[in-house]
């Protein structure tokens, strides 16, 4: 129990010896953290009334980030999977940073689904006993379950590691094994039934079609590790941890083919609604083309076809997959355009037209944005804070024995 | 179908909260949501040592807020439990701290009625659509009778009455488009549409109506025996009650709006923001499942005005339409108007293909 007490002081006390860099950064997040603070202020006093959000279009940015956010976090599996599944030496390595992504990600799912409810102080509804918990008829029971369950799995499985490495003795085997591959199929979960969250209504038409959870893990799978490659080449140049190359172009691998797939499953939704469009397909029609003159959408469709494709073409040659220069750009290029993809190109448009035929236009106000940003602000926060760590702990800088010693 | 013309009840333009419109106030025949005669009115207490105590605290605008949050919400009522799940003598304690509240913010004499369902009652509706005249008195009185939030910057409805292009084919307007903001079909062809044809416009504004090329058809919540909204509900505050209606226990709602995405009706309201009941408009006589006031955050719609149809009175929509278009009864008795209307005219409900089984059905004679 002490070494446990010590090992998370030791922990903390690494990662806030920082240089101007690393401050700099925190600082930079700060800023929006506190305008994050202004607005939900804004938001909670006022109510929702403060948002773009309407009757007809009743669900928006909150919930279109906690969806791709979802995705960020199911993506992790990517490092884990290849790393346990065959054996693969690179990214077996740095497994715990993805599954640190994965729990900064998970925490960001939360802060956004309390944006998006009306009454937050009443979140303890939920909760089994004191409240009422509408399980198993209501989905979003299942995905607060699978989500917090994920989030639990991964802070056992990294930290259990990260705590063995510190202590440098040998993990238990088994023990760590049956997580890891329990939280892989959780992963896989976590993302369906956010899926089965909204294309469960036979209400929203343009919802209401089995490719979605398919076409939900399939571009998770290229956002992920997309924003994963990110953090290691980040990782590479800012600390003295060295990511194999081939632990890279594996994930870019893995972004290529599963943006392909998503890019596939998007073309078959297009044909198969459009062929012969009827009124079930007008959602999609608005996304991509907009009706009588109303295009919000139509920009964000096509910039984020553009960007997927444009990113997918780039994956696809080996010589500018493997160009640590050109990859970050085909890097942001899919986490964009599956961020559209998933936010303003399908909870948007699943709300238009409204199930009696209206038509109406949607634009997030400033404070929603701020809420927005500053959610992804405490976020990264979080994501810096756990990587930092795990960094220092895979490092040997933070060890038990040299704090024994000293 | 009446051929009498008659003015119509403007709607705001548009249900948003953000829109800010000035609503014509036409002249209407007032509805008057009376009372029961039985209903025993107490004595308005004024809260003396509150004011006392607001004045002291003088003008300062963070404080009259801290106040006008405490006028608004009990502390008792963060606590509250689930109303299905309360005995008699918790409901009897909530109703009653209610009651105190809602009387001093309206400075009426406020009633909470938790009248139970009704043993082989099972309410349901049918409106004839050939009677209808798009007059949409049926939607002002429910506003009246169901203390929804009113005003430019939140006006919340519970009926929208849709109109609709008679024939969906009009020679004149072949090559028009679609003219306003909204879409329906008003012309095109079979391979140019300019339009779509979907359920119906609920924003028209004519001088009088029934407009010539027009038929009306009101919608609002179809009460459906397998509700896809109770469904969804993570915390189980909205529930279908014994007697038919699905209605929601305001101050369990987490405001999720979740059933608000599963309604295939968008019969469906959120409360933006803090809702606005004026004093002089509030109707005091209330039910705790049906029209007592609301808060911001939490979503309401239509439940048959459950507090006057578990006391043996026709739902307001009923009692005010001109024409007798909708009729209102029990669907366990078969010599119910409305059970006499299933057996005898042509029924059908909206959006049947959803399997929802509304109680809310559409006739022609």
């Amino acid at each position: 129990m002490g070494s446990m007490i010590k090992f998370l002081t030791d922990y903390l006390a690494y990662v806030f010896k920082g240089g101007i860099k690393f401050y700099a950064w925190l600082a930079f997040l700060g800023i929006f953290v506190l305008i994050w603070g202004y607005g939900n202020y804004q938001q909670f006093t006022q109510g929702m009334i403060v948002t773009g959000l309407t009757d007809q279009i009743s669900w928006g940015l909150y919930l279109a980030n906690f969806v791709f956010l979802v995705g960020v976090a199911a993506g992790a599996v990517t490092v884990v999977f290849p790393a346990y599944v065959y054996h693969y030496e690179p990214l077996h390595k740095v497994t715990v940073l993805g599954e640190m992504l994965a729990i900064a990600a998970v925490i960001m799912c939360i802060l956004f689904v309390l944006s998006h409810m009306g009454r937050p102080d009443r979140l303890w509804h939920m909760i089994p006993v004191l409240g009422i918990y509408n399980f198993p008829n209501s989905m979003l029971t299942w995905d607060t379950m699978v989500l917090l369950g994920y989030m639990i799995l991964n802070l056992i499985g990294g930290f259990y590691f990260l705590y063995k490495r510190y202590m440098n003795r040998e993990i238990n085997k088994k023990f760590y094994l049956t997580i890891i591959f329990i939280a892989i199929v959780w992963a896989l979960s976590i993302h369906t039934i956010t899926a089965f969250l909204i294309n469960t209504m036979p209400a929203r038409p343009m919802w209401h079609h089995g490719m979605m959870p398919i076409r939900f893990i399939s571009t998770a799978f290229a956002a992920g590790p997309s924003l994963i490659i990110l953090i290691f080449l980040i990782i590479r140049k800012n600390t003295r941890l060295w990511i194999e190359d081939d632990a890279i172009n594996m994930l870019s691998q893995i972004v290529a083919w599963c943006l392909g797939i998503g890019l596939f499953l998007t073309m078959s939704e297009v044909v198969t609604e459009l062929y012969h469009p009827t009124e079930h397909s007008q959602g999609l029609q608005y996304l991509m083309f907009g009706v009588h003159g109303l295009n919000n959408l139509v920009i964000w469709f096509w910039s984020s076809m553009a960007f997927m494709v444009t990113a997918f073409i780039m994956l696809l040659i080996p010589r500018v997959r493997k160009n640590y220069k050109l990859l970050p750009i085909a890097c942001v290029l899919t986490f964009v355009g599956v961020w559209i993809d998933k936010g303003m190109g399908l909870l948007i448009p699943g709300s238009v037209p409204t199930p009696i035929g209206e038509f109406t236009q949607y634009s997030p106000t400033f404070i929603e944005i701020f809420n927005c940003i500053g959610n992804w602000a405490i976020g990264f926060i979080i994501l810096t804070i756990l990587l930092k760590g795990a960094i220092g702990v895979l490092l040997g800088d933070v060890k038990y024995a040299e704090a024994e010693a000293a | 179908m009446s051929k009498e013309k008659i003015p119509v009840v403007n709607l705001p333009q548009h249900n948003s909260p953000q829109k800010k419109e000035v609503i014509s106030q036409e002249s209407v025949q007032h509805y008057d949501p009376e009372p029961p005669a039985s209903t025993s009115r107490r004595k308005f207490i004024k809260n003396v040592s509150g004011m006392s105590a607001a004045s002291l605290l003088g003008t300062a605008a963070l404080m009259t807020n801290s106040d006008d949050v405490n006028a608004n919400t009990e502390w008792a009522e963060h606590f509250q439990g689930n109303y299905r799940l309360m005995t008699d003598a918790e409901k009897q304690e909530t109703v009653e701290r209610l009651e105190r509240r809602y009387s001093r913010e309206y400075e009426k004499d406020v009633t909470v009625a938790t009248t139970d369902a009704e043993d082989g009652v099972l309410f349901g509706y049918a409106l004839n659509i050939q009677k209808c005249i798009g007059c949409r008195r049926c939607a002002k009185a429910c506003v009246e009778e169901n203390n929804q939030s009113r005003g430019d910057e939140q006006e919340i409805e519970w009926i929208r009455v849709l109109k609709m292009e008679k024939g969906e084919f009009t020679p004149e307007r072949m090559n028009d488009g679609y003219p306003g903001d909204f879409g329906i079909q008003v012309g095109g062809n079979a391979y140019h549409a300019a339009g779509v044809v979907l359920e119906g416009e609920h924003y028209y504004e004519p001088e009088e109506v029934p407009e010539a090329d027009s038929f009306y058809m009101p919608i609002a919540c179809m009460q459906c025996e397998k509700p896809p909204c109770v469904k969804v509900c993570p915390v189980r505050t909205t529930y279908r009650e014994e007697d038919g209606p699905v209605v929601i226990d305001y101050n369990w709602c987490i405001g999720c709006r979740m059933c608000i995405g599963a309604c295939p009706y968008w019969a469906r309201r959120f409360n933006w923001g803090e809702p606005n009941l004026p004093k002089e408009d509030m109707n005091p006589d209330t039910h705790y499942l049906g029209n007592r006031p609301r808060m911001k955050g939490v979503v309401e719609k239509c439940t048959f005005c459950i507090q006057r149809t578990r006391q043996g009175r026709y739902p307001a929509c009923v009692e005010v339409c001109p024409v007798g278009a909708r009729k209102f009864g029990n669907l366990l008795d078969p010599k119910s108007e409305v059970r006499k209307i299933l057996a005898s005219k042509r029924v059908f409900r909206l959006k049947a293909e959803m399997n929802t089984y509304p109680k809310f059905f559409y006739y022609v004679d």
